[in-house]
């Protein structure tokens, strides 16, 4: 078997233990506390936002620009309107700035 | 017409409501299946391994940190490991999701879990959270279409991808924390969602800073997560639900 493929296989079965990883210890407490609740409430937020700030925070004005245009957009519109009206602020935006 | 009929019919409509909701999952995904085809021949992977890489590990951005390693010649220990530390966000979803899919047969886990993605994990919590029930059909109506575009979009990448014209002028680097924000801002009802979404941010830069990437979104994530451990049940909103 190639290196390639024993690395393949290798990060498959570690990126799927991440996935069932965080059920399978949670799922052997039979009461979740609500402090713990509140903290499974709070991951989606908690995750999503550091693919977001570190990027943010190194990247420059064209990329401030299109997150401040998504971020107004997502305020009143749905994820692909956000998701769009951001893309093209940046793509125009470097067209011209680069 | 019969009870079964009846379902059965409940259940294909689940499942192209999932399709619908999928859409925006499969746009914003689709230059990065495509990226990630062209580099990973670039960097020394055959077609057919790009294709088994994007089936078999499914996680965007650990893909494109292995075949960056894989092309620097890393040791293969330490590119499965990088991949680990990349998803490693996933064992927070994982923990998330299972109050929502603990009323699935084991079976359907076991598959709902594989494709568990960011957008993946965000959308179905957001049908939780307005007090409706995941269901498989549903699910898997989200997740396959977006599963199946980036196999195939992983193949034509690989295939073409000399093609591919400038990827900073498209922007291509900076779609996905856009996709990201929108996908945070989506939660911002949630209570203490502004102290969460602050204490993530300043950890994780933090973070960057110091520790380095990936261990930012796990150190950023946790932070967030402990703020809404520690502060008093009454402001998480957990003990208002009957």
């Amino acid at each position: 078997m190639s290196t390639t493929l024993w690395i393949i296989i290798a990060g498959a079965i570690a990126t799927y233990l991440t996935r069932i990883g965080g059920h399978l210890v949670i799922s052997r407490f039979e009461n979740i506390h609500p402090r713990v609740e509140a903290g499974l409430n709070a991951v989606p937020a908690a995750v999503l936002t550091t693919l977001v700030a570190p990027a943010a925070l190194s990247a420059g004005p064209t990329e401030w620009a299109a997150l401040i245009v998504a971020g107004l957009v997502s305020l009143r519109g749905g994820l692909m309107a956000m998701f769009l009206a951001g893309a093209a602020v940046l793509i125009l935006a470097r067209q011209f700035v680069g | 017409m019969s009870a079964e009929a009846i379902s059965e019919n409940g259940a294909k409509s689940d499942f192209w409501q999932g399709v619908r909701l999928s859409m925006p999952v499969v746009v914003a995904a689709a230059p990065f299946g495509l990226l990630f085809g062209a580099l990973a021949v670039d960097n020394g992977f055959s077609v057919l391994e790009a294709v088994l890489m994007s089936a078999m590990v499914y996680g965007g951005a650990s893909q494109m940190v292995g075949i960056e390693l894989f092309g620097q010649h890393v040791a293969p220990w330490l590119i499965v490991l990088s991949i680990f530390a990349v998803n490693f966000r996933h064992v927070l979803y994982s923990a998330g999701i299972g109050r929502r899919i603990a009323h699935w047969p084991l079976i359907q886990q076991a598959v709902g879990y594989f494709l568990l993605t960011d957008p993946q994990f965000a959308v179905a919590e957001h049908k939780a959270e307005a007090g409706e029930t995941v269901g498989f059909a549903w699910y898997m109506g989200l997740g396959l279409p977006v599963y199946v575009f980036w196999v195939t979009e992983s193949a034509l990448g690989a295939m073409f991808g000399k093609l591919i014209p400038d990827t900073h002028a498209l922007g291509i680097d900076f779609l996905l924390p856009i996709y990201f924000l929108g996908l945070v801002m989506s939660f911002r009802k949630r209570p203490l969602w502004l102290p969460v979404v602050v204490a993530s941010a300043a950890a994780s830069i933090i973070a960057y800073k110091t520790v380095g990437s990936p261990w930012h979104v796990s150190i950023g994530a946790v932070a967030g997560v402990l703020l809404a451990v520690i502060l008093p049940p009454h402001h998480s909103g957990v003990e208002a639900r009957p």
